[in-house]
């Protein structure tokens, strides 16, 4: 068969390749929007109307859901609780697996490929594995130090950030594999130490790397659900375990709910969308190593 | 530059170690040997003990905790909390016996539900990642909208799917029953059976778009030539997708199954916020099931002996899932 003959390029789809696209597509664009609709069009109804039966398209639109949900739980508070354990968890855990992948990605070391192994399998075992003895751990460390991390914003912080660690640190090395070392080799003949070298050479050129650590870090701290439902108690309860109180009334106000989602949603789904181009490269990155 | 100047010396303190006259004992030298080989390990330092902290040392005070008789009574001095051998291991196996009986069952609900999950997840995440492989007007978009449901919060999205369950005002029933008259009456679909299905759908809607990120990444690496030499030999696009692209994402695939069977396995988010502390039976997955009988009975021994359990379970699937995909691997190559 010459090459000069008639071959559909790689480009050219046949017709069943186009409409099994085109429906697969629509129907799985449909799965994963319709929740996000219903979310958006529910927060913007009446008690009223969420009580009844469904409709598609609102037949009127309030957003007093959005000036209520403030009053029904203290929702603010729990907002603060949520971004200051995250923020924090998110800032501690970049620093350390910044740190931790310069070493896995720039030095050869005895012990090398367990500290990686192990810190990754930790990530798989079942979450429950460790909230019986860390809670039993941190009421201890209460009882004979004083220090609270039962119930305190930072006994979740520390947990927090342990919980995006391990994906951060692989994801983070694989970044720094692709920076050439001769860069920090340069900077270390200028007179930079290693850590000299790590911070004026390696970080700024992982930039983007860092950043989609980050987004990912804050992602799982936002989204926890399971040692926030344990380690938290009123004071410090997070948006988490805090979104269940609306349900817990005599009447779910699912307006309130769905508007109460919607806010909780945006700073991350924002920061997420804005940033998914370093996150799908970060991710690509760890994933060809 | 002068800044950092003294800093330079520290590494090249290491090179000439040629002093052995300076002290002339092992001690100079081993310190001489951690300057020179220490600093990663100084680096890794506070990651590590963050992680043992977190995770190392409490994983091995479970399985400690798993052999005592833990309760209420004894969680402020959980040292004088009397041992109880293999007690918690015999009571958590011992099937004909309720609380082994709801154990067993709650094992089998959460198979299920993890193979049902990961094998559509799966499914949906390849499918999209090779549909969106070529440039198409809207490409971006769509898959920008694909990944929105990986980056919602999961409770927010949770809540969002139980209102949509709900019997008399949730969209399902309106679809099913007002709109297309499929069922006679409005089915219930947080009770009962139903409950299982709704969760698998949640959970499949919850994990897919992690499927097609890191199977979209994978596809990257497929060589552009690959498809083009194939195009010559008169391979339509079918083909190729099963002689190529599907091939070339075996490591891949690899990873994410047992990524995701694991996440799957250990869901707690899902039952936790559908069905709160006490989900129906037929969604009594794992990880709830141990929560309830250590938070809410109160007993931790009998709760970590089943922690302990599961993680056995999921090491020997693990080992084998590894060690099975593996050498399949090494044997297509040849």
């Amino acid at each position: 068969m010459s090459r000069f003959s008639e071959q559909p390029s790689p480009m050219a789809q046949p017709k069943s390749f186009l409409w099994t696209r085109r429906i697969v597509l629509t129907l799985l664009l449909a799965f994963v929007l319709i929740p996000v609709y219903v979310m958006a069009s529910s927060s913007l109804k009446s008690l009223q109307d969420v009580q009844g039966s469904f409709e598609w398209i609102p037949h009127s639109l309030t957003v007093k859901p959005y000036v209520d949900i403030w009053k029904t739980i203290p929702l603010a508070h729990y907002f603060v609780n949520s971004l200051i354990v995250c923020l924090s968890a998110t800032a501690f855990s970049v620093v350390l697996a910044t740190f931790a992948a310069y070493a896995v990605s720039r030095y050869r070391f005895l012990g090398r490929k367990v500290f990686t192994v192990t810190v990754l399998s930790t990530q798989m075992f079942p979450g429950i594995l460790f909230l019986l003895p860390l809670y039993l751990i941190f009421v201890n460390i209460g009882n004979s130090t004083g220090i609270t991390l039962n119930g305190s914003r930072l006994g979740l912080i520390i947990t927090y950030l342990t919980f995006s660690l391990p994906f951060s640190i692989w994801m983070l090395a694989g970044y720094f594999d692709s920076i050439p070392h001769d860069l920090d080799e340069a900077a270390k003949v200028d007179g930079c130490g290693p850590i000299g070298a790590l911070f004026r050479v390696v970080v700024p050129a992982a930039v983007p790397g860092i950043v989609a650590v980050s987004v990912y870090a804050f992602m799982t701290a936002w989204g926890e659900v399971l040692f926030a439902s344990v380690m938290t108690n009123q004071s410090t309860r997070t948006l988490a375990v805090g979104l269940r109180e609306y349900a817990t009334q005599n009447d779910v106000y699912w307006n309130q709910v769905m508007a109460a989602s919607i806010v909780v949603s945006v700073p991350v789904v924002a920061g997420f969308l804005l940033l998914q181009r370093y996150l799908v490269a970060g991710l690509t990155a760890g994933a060809v190593k | 530059m002068t800044a950092t100047a003294p800093a330079r010396r520290v590494p090249e303190a290491g090179p000439d170690s040629g002093k052995p006259a300076a002290g002339g004992r092992l001690r100079p030298r081993f310190i001489e040997r951690i300057r020179r080989g220490g600093l990663p390990y100084l680096l890794l330092l506070p990651a590590v003990i963050a992680e043992l902290l977190i995770h190392i040392v409490p994983m091995f005070f479970g399985i400690l905790i798993s052999f005592k008789n833990l309760t209420l009574f004894y969680i402020h001095h959980w040292n004088s909390a009397p041992w109880a051998g293999f007690d918690n291991y015999k009571t958590a196996v011992k099937i004909h016996q309720p609380i082994g009986q709801e154990l067993l069952h709650s094992f089998w609900v959460t198979l299920s539900y993890t193979l049902l999950s990961v094998g559509a997840s799966w499914l949906l995440g390849i499918a999209a990642a090779i549909l969106l492989q070529d440039k198409f007007r809207g490409r971006g978009l769509i898959r920008t909208v694909f990944l929105v449901p990986y980056a919602l919060p999961a409770y927010a999205a949770l809540i969002t799917w139980t209102f949509m369950f709900q019997q008399d005002t949730g969209l399902v029933n309106h679809v099913l029953h007002d709109q297309l008259h499929i069922t006679s009456d409005k089915s219930f679909w947080l009770i009962g059976q139903n409950s299982f299905w709704s969760m698998v759908i949640v959970s499949v809607w919850k994990s897919w778009p992690f499927a097609f990120l890191a199977l979209m990444a994978g596809l990257q690496n497929v060589p552009r030539e690959l498809y083009e030499a194939a195009a010559m030999d008169g391979a339509g696009v079918w083909q190729q997708i099963r002689k190529i692209t599907l091939p070339a994402l075996r490591p891949v695939n690899q990873v994410i199954v047992l990524v995701l069977f694991l996440w799957t396995f250990n869901d707690f988010n899902t039952p936790f916020v559908m069905f709160g502390q006490n989900p129906p039976r037929q969604a009594d997955l794992i990880s709830i099931h141990i929560y309830q009988s250590s938070f809410i009975n109160w007993n931790f021994g009998s709760g970590s002996a089943m922690s302990v359990l599961l993680l056995l379970f999921l090491l020997v699937v693990t080992a084998i899932y590894l060690l099975v995909t593996s050498r399949g691997r090494s044997e297509s190559d040849v």
